[in-house]
Formats: C-alpha cells, sequence, structure tokens
C-alpha cells in the first residue's frame, strides 16, 4: 500500500513511532500528519497507519471519527473556525459567525462547494479574554469585533484566492 | 504577588532559552538535583502545594502515593489540554515562558524518578507545540534534557504530544487512554489510580502546567518561604482568567487569598460596563456552580472562622470558594451582566457539555444531552412551567453516578443557575 507521502513526511511519522515505549501511541501524531498533508484522512490512510503500528483499521477509524479535528473529508484550503462557548458567546460570536456565513456564501458545518473554505462553530479554543476568537487555519484572531471582522473576512478571502 | 509571570510579559522577553538563562534559568533544577529525589518531594510535600488544574488536590501527596514497588518504569505527563471554558492561563506559560514548564517538569521528572515524560498538548494549540518542540531542542543542546543532565548521572527525555480538539482528554485518565492511542474514555478509579495504574498501566504523575512551574518557584524558594506566599492550606499564587461582560478582560496573578474576588473584578478588570451591573459570576472555570450577585455566603472555614460574605468579599484561594459552596477550579472568572439572558448562558454551556460527554456512562452521555435540548427548546418559545424542576431532577441524577468527574461538570451549571435563578427560567415559560 502507497499513500503517496513524499520521503520528508514517511521520515518524520518513523520518528514519531521511535519517541514512544509502545507504537500504537503514535496514532494521533501520524493521524495529524497525514491530514496535514492529505487535507484528510482516507479509509486507504487508515489501513496503512493500521498495518504500520500493527493495529486494526477500526481501531484507527473509532478514533477518527471520535476526534473533532480529524476529518474524512477533505477540509476547504482555508478553514475557519469561530469559537461558540460562553465568553466568545457573551461577546457576540453567534453574529460573528452569521456575518462570515455570509461573506464567506459557506454555511456554518459546511466546506464550499468548490473546496475553497470550511466554516465551523468550534469549542472554547481558550483565548477567552479576547472573545470574540477565530482561527483562520492555525493561526487565531483575537477581538473580532465588527470593524475588526471586516479585515479579517478581506484577509481570508486573499487567502482563499492564493491557496485556491 | 508574581511567579510564574514574572518575566514573560517584560519586554523584549522570549520563549528562548538565551531569556530564560539570563533570569537565573535552570539553576533551580541544579538546586534539585544537589537535593536528591527524596528532599525534592519532601520540599513538595512541606509547601502544601495544590494543584491548578481543578480539583486542588496536594501535589506533594500526590507524588507519594506513586507505586514504587512494581518496579515499573514511572511516567510524568503534563496536562496541557487547557479545555476548560473560561481558562486561557496555561497558554501564557506555553507561548511565552516554555522553559519555564520544562525546568518545573524536569525537577518533577526527577523527584519521582521519571525517565520519560510527556507533554499532552490541545491540538487547536499548533503554534504553542511547535515552540514547545523548540524549547525541548534547546534545552538538550544545553545539556538539560536526554543524557548526564546538567552534569549529573540522570537521563530523561520529554515528547510532545498533540490532541485532536476533544476535551474529555483534559480529564488525566481519558488524557492517558489518548496517549495509548485509543479514545480517550476515562477509567474507574479504583483501581486505575494513574499512581498506580497509569500511563501503560504504570506508575504515573499527572500534573497541570501551572502546577509544574509551581514546583520549580518551592524549590528555587525553599518550602518554608514558599508556604509564606497566599495563606495556611492556600499557599503559593494563583492566575486568574477572567473574561465575559467586563470592561478589562485578561489574566493576573495574586498570592491565594491576596485580593478578594471583588477586587479581582472591579479594581483589577474595571468592573462591568457602563451602565450595567454584575448579576452571575462563574468563579472557577465553566463546571464550578455559579455564584448570584446578592445572595450572601455564611459559614466556617476549615479553620473555623466564621464567615459571613458578599461575592465580592470572598478572598480568592481554595478553600474560600468552596467554603461557598463553589469551587475554584481552573480559576477563570466569567462575569455576567445584567443584560445577559441567564438561560441562553446555561444553554450555551449545556451545548458543550452534551459534545464532550465520551457516552461511557448513561447519566453523563443522555442527562447532558436532555439537558441541552431542553434549554435550547426554552430559548424557542416554546418552555414549560416544570422546565426549571425538571432540569434540577435530570441534573441531580446525574453527579456521583459517573465514571469520571465530567458528570459533575455538566451537572453542576444546570443545578447552580435552576436553584439561584430560579424565576429567570420560569419567566421563560410566561413568554
Ligand atoms: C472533564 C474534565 C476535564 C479536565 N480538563 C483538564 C484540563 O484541561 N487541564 C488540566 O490540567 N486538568 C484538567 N482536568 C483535571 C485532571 O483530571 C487532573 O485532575 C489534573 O490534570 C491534575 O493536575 P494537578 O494535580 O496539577 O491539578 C479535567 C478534569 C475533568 C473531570
Ligand atoms: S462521566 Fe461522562 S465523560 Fe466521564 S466517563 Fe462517563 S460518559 Fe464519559
Ligand atoms: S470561550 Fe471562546 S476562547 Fe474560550
Amino acid at each position: 500500500m502507497d499513500l503517496e507521502l513524499p520521503e520528508s513526511v514517511l521520515h518524520a511519522m518513523e520518528a514519531r513511532i521511535q519517541r514512544y515505549p509502545q507504537k500504537r501511541s503514535a496514532v494521533l501524531p501520524l493521524l495529524h500528519l497525514i491530514q496535514e498533508h492529505k487535507g484528510y484522512i482516507s479509509q486507504k490512510a487508515m489501513q496503512w497507519i493500521a498495518q504500520r503500528l500493527d493495529m486494526q483499521p477500526i481501531e484507527v477509524q473509532e478514533l477518527v471519527t471520535f476526534y473533532p479535528m480529524l476529518h474524512q473529508k477533505p477540509c476547504g484550503h482555508v478553514h475557519v473556525r469561530v469559537c461558540r462557548t460562553l465568553s466568545c458567546a457573551l461577546q457576540g460570536s453567534a453574529q460573528v459567525l452569521k456575518t462570515l456565513e455570509k461573506a464567506l456564501n459557506c454555511p456554518a458545518g459546511s466546506t464550499h462547494p468548490t473546496g475553497s473554505v470550511s466554516l465551523e462553530f468550534f469549542e472554547c479554543l481558550a483565548n477567552c479574554h479576547g472573545a470574540p476568537v477565530v482561527m483562520v487555519n492555525e493561526v487565531l484572531h483575537a477581538d473580532v469585533t465588527p470593524e475588526r471582522l471586516q479585515a479579517l473576512v478581506e484577509e481570508i478571502k486573499k487567502e482563499i484566492k492564493m491557496k485556491g | 504577588m508574581k511567579l510564574l509571570l514574572q518575566h514573560l510579559n517584560t519586554p523584549g522577553y522570549g520563549p528562548n532559552i538565551n531569556d530564560y538563562l539570563h533570569h537565573g534559568g535552570y539553576e533551580t533544577l541544579k538546586k534539585a538535583i544537589a537535593l536528591g529525589p527524596q528532599g525534592v518531594v519532601e520540599a513538595v510535600v512541606a509547601s502544601q502545594l495544590r494543584g491548578r488544574g481543578g480539583a486542588g488536590f496536594p501535589t506533594g501527596r500526590k507524588w507519594q502515593l506513586l507505586d514504587k514497588k512494581s518496579g515499573k518504569p514511572v511516567y510524568l505527563i503534563c496536562n496541557a489540554d487547557e479545555s476548560e471554558p473560561g481558562t486561557f492561563k496555561d497558554r501564557q506559560i506555553i507561548y511565552k515562558d516554555p522553559h519555564q514548564l520544562l525546568e518545573g517538569m524536569l525537577i518533577t521528572a526527577y523527584a519521582i524518578g521519571a525517565k520519560q515524560a510527556f507533554i499532552y498538548i490541545r491540538g487547536e494549540m499548533y503554534e504553542g507545540a511547535r515552540l514547545l518542540e523548540r524549547a525541548i531542542e534547546e534545552a538538550r543542546a544545553h545539556g538539560f534534557l536526554g543524557d548526564a543532565i546538567a552534569g549529573s548521572d540522570y537521563c530523561c527525555d520529554f515528547v510532545v504530544h498533540r490532541g485532536a480538539g476533544s476535551y474529555i482528554c483534559g480529564e488525566e485518565t481519558g488524557l492517558i487512554e489518548s496517549l495509548e492511542g485509543k479514545r480517550p474514555y476515562p477509567r474507574i478509579k479504583p483501581p486505575y489510580f494513574p499512581a498506580v495504574l497509569g500511563l501503560y498501566y504504570c506508575p504515573t504523575i499527572v500534573n497541570n502546567v501551572e502546577t509544574l512551574c509551581h514546583v520549580k518557584h518551592v524549590i528555587a524558594l525553599g518550602a518554608e518561604a514558599f508556604k509564606a506566599i497566599g495563606t495556611p492550606n492556600n499557599t503559593g499564587t494563583r492566575i486568574w482568567s477572567v473574561s465575559g461582560t467586563v470592561q478589562r478582560p485578561g489574566y493576573h496573578e495574586f498570592a491565594c487569598g491576596e485580593i478578594t474576588l471583588g477586587q479581582l473584578l472591579y479594581d483589577v478588570c474595571g468592573g462591568p460596563r457602563p451602565g450595567r451591573t454584575f448579576r452571575a459570576i462563574i468563579p472557577g472555570g465553566s463546571s464550578s456552580k455559579v455564584l448570584k450577585v446578592g445572595e450572601r455566603y455564611r459559614g466556617k472555614l476549615p479553620n473555623g472562622t466564621p464567615f459571613d460574605w458578599d461575592f465580592t468579599d470572598i478572598p480568592l484561594d481554595f478553600d474560600s470558594l468552596t467554603a461557598c459552596g463553589t469551587m475554584s477550579g481552573s480559576a477563570a472568572v466569567i462575569a455576567m451582566d445584567d443584560s445577559v439572558d441567564l438561560v441562553e448562558a446555561l444553554a450555551n454551556l449545556n451545548t458543550f457539555y452534551a459534545h464532550e460527554s465520551c457516552g461511557q456512562c448513561t447519566p453523563c452521555r443522555e442527562g447532558s444531552e436532555w439537558m441541552h435540548k431542553i434549554t435550547q427548546r426554552m430559548l424557542q418559545g416554546k418552555a414549560r412551567s416544570q422546565d426549571a424542576d425538571l432540569l434540577l431532577s435530570i441534573s441531580k441524577n446525574i453527579s456521583g453516578r459517573t465514571i469520571c468527574a465530567h458528570g459533575e461538570a455538566c451537572a453542576w451549571p444546570t443545578e447552580s443557575f435552576v436553584e439561584k435563578f430560579k424565576e429567570d427560567f420560569l419567566n421563560k415559560a410566561k413568554g
């Protein structure tokens, strides 16, 4: 089975496995690495990991279905997460989400048909003093007030064009 | 009084080892090695340090519970999952002063005899994980990690392990399952106390980021000097995360009992927004019972002192908040003013807990889902007069009947919101 991953990623995976007293512990790091490079976790990827770590494919799949950060379908090139939890809700995160749905033409919890962007409501991102909080891919944006939201929308659109 | 946040907000101070070394970094590790493992454990026991992850369990006592007779390897796990809503204190250390955490972990690992330690960091802290990896490389290059640490015969290595967006991975036995490559289903205690049957069923110590940093300061100052900070049984400092409807949300470190909840909310964080008054305060993360502005707290502290307090009078420490029927938990204060719909606030939290229940125990899985559905329905104009009592009955049937404390965590918000603000819930039914 070949996942067509670059040599460097395969190397990183092997190094990861070596770090743990028991190789099964490397399953989350491997899933993260594959998702980073493929955008999602395919059935084939789960089988590949299972084989490499002496697990049953179902034991890998039950992790993929459990953890909110792991996806079985490609996510948009730009992944936007809006914090939903109390401190952000108190500062208007529901409105932030609505505005983003409109501006990006992408309902919450979905990926735009072109694959350009995904929009998600997410649980507390541990930055509650900067509510409302929005994450764009790996970058956290705090204090996303209505004025700052406009600037952020432009930034997201630029990123979509760049990656698209 | 600042210990943990002493340097990290100084202009020019960065998360690199040179800045840390420049401020006496890793000197305490050498002191710990000179003391010997037993000396470190004794100092931490004597310091009366309590865990900062939520339960406030005495750290030294936890270490003494380690099963040393099994002959199995001992592991240390740093709980950096930080996912209790309202909490953002560990993030500050991870992002701005990672070496402080590494030094605290090294001293702890040395004291408990662990040759390998793990940092379980929540998956959304991408940059935090990278900063920790870099810090580990730097520490290794300087001889503080790996073989012959600081010239001694002690060797130890650290692994950064990223979670994947699940709150229950913060519960220590759920965390251990996750680290073993399984679904994070918490284990039943007994028999699975981590100190006896932890990671790979080996003796394991799980401590919070802030706790591990405190260990460094216990050794740096000495147990007696450390104990002098704060009050008896509430020693050292705590970092309070403040969010919600206050003028200046933020994080602040104070000695335990140094200030009151009122001083934190009004003097430090500027009070409510103009024209508003506070109505409800969550004092220790979303799982702690809410405080109602206007209620009075009367009773006796563990040391026998009687108290009669308004919410503003409550000293910020472990025992005082417990005495008021709530807890200091993760020290995350969420303020809500009189513009907030408290049914909506509870509904928001109930959605969180229903989403995060791992599903193993029926009372938690079903109860959290019912409380979520009922409070959501109440917001849609379909509230019934019996909903308040129904919510109370569900919440009271969860606590004490589950494998892990997520049961209490999801029940206490509903129990306290409905009991203390019953009229808000009844009014929803009147339309
Ligand atoms: C549902 C749940 C979530 C928790 N989340 C965290 C967390 O994110 N971080 C943390 O340090 N402790 C968390 N805890 C507490 C841990 O189980 C454990 O008590 C703590 O890490 C011990 O560290 P300490 O002794 O240093 O406080 C959680 C507990 C429960 C029941
Ligand atoms: S109490 Fe809830 S979260 Fe904890 S083990 Fe049971 S179902 Fe899972
Ligand atoms: S509630 Fe949004 S970051 Fe915590």
